[in-house]
């Protein structure tokens, strides 16, 4: 049971109570009191971040906007930033990164919207699965892809995908606002098909008011955009501020593209999936941070635990039984891949993904699966 | 009972190398197929389960602020008595051996978990998912065998102080959670010692479990007692918290000894373990070095499920609530390798548990031999016994021993 302790500010409220929760501590040690409230409150200010889902919402077959009422802790965010979500899987908390697609809501409700991909664990959840009532764990938003204040006067957004989650928030926010912004707007929203592309009506519904310029195309009826044809599409280009979002080749493509013409450019990347497990004994290099390991690298063959592995570099490693039964040798595995010894089970960590401190791995039955950092 | 290797029938005898093999892939097997299964519905049953638990635990808390009035006093004092069994057994016990430590929930994980006990989480792992688990019912080796205060087997010697041993192991029993923290530190062997030669482990892990002590203390007998003030309720309070921990250790220790303990169960001498024992050899030790107690849902929750023993010590890290799925399957495969899958309602085993404490307290022979006809001549010498020197001890044993011999041809040649 761990939980970050509270800052103490000096100052008499505060001791009292400070006091008052020392109580109450030592009457549910060895809980801690969060323990405890969390039974009846857990979006209360205080605990550990989560939000409880409000509304699924269908936007296309494969997509779908999650609204949450997130605990008190929220701390806010601006359009454009993402949030960390861990989400219970067949039982399994995974984490992953979405973009919030709503400025400040007037219910302090937070949304996201997810994309199922094909064997999207996480986001075929979301999508088909997630029911309001059903809680999430958050983390504070984050990210840079922000628009600069004041808004420039002259914007370019282009999006393909998926990567139009951001702007979608940016701009939301920006048109919930009583005064319409006098920011010129041109947005270029690429999808696979017509079908494909999430908040079509939304965004047509703000072209035919007047309020954005959509540029439109799809894969399958104009063909892979080329950047080249940009300046074609937006005869301003120049004029304009650019924020882009989304798959890897699309901003590759348009940061040649603009550092060619010499213009600036704001891009978002949504992290791929970096981690390639090796095929069968081929074992990786496993790196040991943290104070003990103090950045040891190992190469380890597939077939060794990675416990003997460090022994025999020299690393004093924590131990017990050596055959997966007393879980003494659990270890954070901060990223990389490993495989059970016992059964061939493959357990992966991406940074980002699957949760803040890693994932625990038993090190005696763990074998390297390619190249692996582990917290110790 | 004596080692396996020293009984004159070896119950393993008529399996093969590759039969123990073969029980071990299948036991694989089983153990894959829960692992493929496990997921939301598993991941529920234990949240719910700390939920109910936390509920339970703070109603009977609350109940007791009124305990001056005895009905609330003997629902509080129950709800708290069930509130921390299943805290100590089908949370904290499985939680710490990493069942749940898939669902990679910070909350329920192995490595995060401290429980309402007097021993700590870190000691309790390495005494018992490691030692024990381990080391199963080996003689020597295993300190869950009669804690390291008692005689569980004829090969150990006898000497009168075992005489107190039922004794002991009743206040073992109603003081478990301090007799656990005890030898979890080895407190024995450790205090033995010049103070100067103890391991700086094992200071660190006195003074934790001092610290730990003292926090259970403080809240069971300072601060919730102090809490019922206003109403009057101290004393009450403090009676129905001492009740609690006295019920939950009793009942832990029961089903503790139900797990290995009862008449039937193997022990295993060290020698007899091969230096590299295969994982089918392993699992074999832990098919006959434990007890099942048979009952209903409601039994095999509150023993948190370790009536499943045999189950349990094949799969330490499955899910708790899977092992009643496997049973009928573990249970068949033991038919069909001719092994005995020792199963036996609570009383049954508990009696068995203690007939066997009580024996063992005896000279081997003794309670055998003794019948209301001979009882005056017996007890004279076992009096000799428990006062003479080793080698009158020697002599009583060696004449105990020839009784006992004829009596088994006695009774083999009457039938």
């Amino acid at each position: 049971m761990t939980t970050a302790a509270a800052p103490f500010v000096p100052g008499r409220g505060r001791t009292l109570r400070s006091a008052l929760r020392r109580v109450a501590e030592s009457a549910v040690t060895p809980l801690e009191l969060d323990d405890v409230l969390d039974v009846f409150h857990p979006l209360r200010a205080g605990a550990e971040l989560r939000g409880r889902i409000v509304q699924v919402l269908p936007e296309t077959p494969e997509s779908a906007t999650i609204v949450l009422k997130p605990g008190r802790a929220w701390a806010g965010h601006v359009p454009g930033q993402y949030v960390r979500v861990g989400v219970d899987v067949e039982g399994v908390r995974l984490w992953r990164t979405y973009s919030l697609t709503h400025g400040p809501r007037p219910d302090g409700c937070i949304s996201i919207t997810v994309k199922a991909i094909p064997d999207g664990v996480v986001s075929n959840h979301l999508v088909h699965r997630a029911r309001a009532g059903q809680m999430l764990q958050l983390a504070q938003a984050e990210g840079e892809f922000v628009l600069p204040q004041p808004v420039p006067g002259k914007l370019l957004l282009v999006t393909g995908g998926s990567g139009i989650t951001p702007v979608i928030g940016m701009l939301r926010n920006l048109h919930s606002k009583a005064v319409a912004p006098t920011t010129d707007i041109v947005l270029v929203h690429v999808n696979a098909s017509e079908s494909a592309a999430i908040f079509r009506a939304e965004l047509r519904a703000l072209h035919a008011a007047g309020r954005i310029r959509l540029v439109e195309r799809f894969d399958d009826t104009h063909g892979v955009l080329d950047v080249a044809l940009l300046a074609e599409l937006v005869p301003d280009l120049d004029e304009r501020l650019t924020y882009a979002c989304g798959p890897a080749g699309l901003l590759d493509a348009l940061e040649q593209h603009h550092a060619d013409r010499g213009l600036d450019l704001t891009t978002e990347r949504f992290r791929p999936v970096l981690v390639a497990p090796a095929d069968g004994e081929a074992g990786g290099t496993v790196t040991l941070t943290g104070p003990t390991g103090g950045g040891t690298t190992i190469e380890a063959d597939g077939t060794t635990p990675i416990l003997d592995a460090a022994e025999q570099a020299g690393v004093l490693m924590p131990s017990g039984c050596r055959m997966g039964i007393c879980m003494g040798c659990v270890l954070p595995m901060r990223a990389g891949a490993v495989r059970d010894l016992r059964n061939g089970a493959l357990t992966v960590a991406v940074p980002g993904e699957t949760g803040p401190q890693g994932v625990p791995i038993q090190t005696c039955i763990s074998a390297a699966a390619g190249a692996c950092s582990i917290d110790h | 009972m004596t080692t396996i290797t020293r009984k004159p029938e070896n119950p393993i005898a008529h399996l093969s190398p590759e039969d123990i093999e073969e029980i071990g892939a299948e036991l694989d097997a089983i153990r894959q197929e829960v692992l493929d299964s496990r997921g939301e519905r598993d991941a529920a049953y234990i949240r719910r389960m700390v939920t109910i638990q936390r509920r339970l635990e703070l109603a009977s808390r609350a109940t007791l602020l009124a305990s001056v009035f005895p009905p609330a006093w003997v629902a509080g004092t129950v709800g708290l008595s069930v509130a921390k069994i299943l805290e100590n057994m089908e949370i904290g016990h499985n939680v710490m051996h990493g069942q749940w430590d898939w669902m990679r929930d910070p909350k329920i994980h192995s490595t995060t978990w401290e429980w309402d006990n007097a021993s700590t989480a870190e000691g309790w792992k390495h005494s018992h998912n490691e030692v024990h688990h381990t080391y199963t019912n080996i003689v020597g080796k295993d300190n869950d065998l009669g804690y390291g205060i008692m005689r569980v087997d004829e090969d150990q010697r006898w000497h009168p102080m075992y005489l107190g041993q039922p004794l002991w192991n009743f206040i073992n029993a109603c003081f478990f959670e301090y007799g656990i923290a005890a030898y979890d530190l080895e407190l024995g062997k450790n205090l033995s010692m010049p103070k100067e030669k103890r391991s700086e482990t094992f200071k660190r892990n006195a003074k934790n479990t001092l610290r730990k002590i003292r926090k259970q203390a403080t809240k069971d007998y300072v601060v919730n007692p102090a809490l019922a003030l206003p109403t009057g309720a101290f004393l009450p309070t403090l009676a129905a918290n001492f009740t609690a921990n006295l019920v939950r250790n009793l009942w832990s220790h029961s089903v503790i000894m139900c797990g290995h303990f009862p008449e039937g169960v193997e022990t295993f001498e060290k020698k007899s373990i091969p230096e590299n024992e295969t994982r089918g050899e392993w699992y074999v030790r832990q098919m006959l070095g434990s007890a099942n107690i048979s009952g209903s849902k409601l039994m095999h929750l509150m023993t948190g499920n370790l009536s499943h023993q045999i189950e349990h010590h094949l799969f330490p890290d499955l899910p708790s609530n899977r092992y009643a799925e496997v049973a009928p399957r573990v249970k068949a495969l033991f038919a069909k390798h001719g092994l005995n899958y020792h199963e036996a309602p609570l009383p049954q085993q508990v009696a068995s548990a203690w007939h066997k404490v009580v024996r063992l307290s005896l000279p081997n022979g003794w309670l055998e031999t003794t019948t209301p006809a001979n009882a005056p001549q017996q007890l004279a010498l076992l009096w000799t016994m428990a006062t003479g020197d080793r080698r009158t001890r020697r002599a009583a044993q060696a004449r105990l021993e020839q009784l006992a011999r004829r009596q088994r041809t006695e009774v083999a040649a009457a039938a």
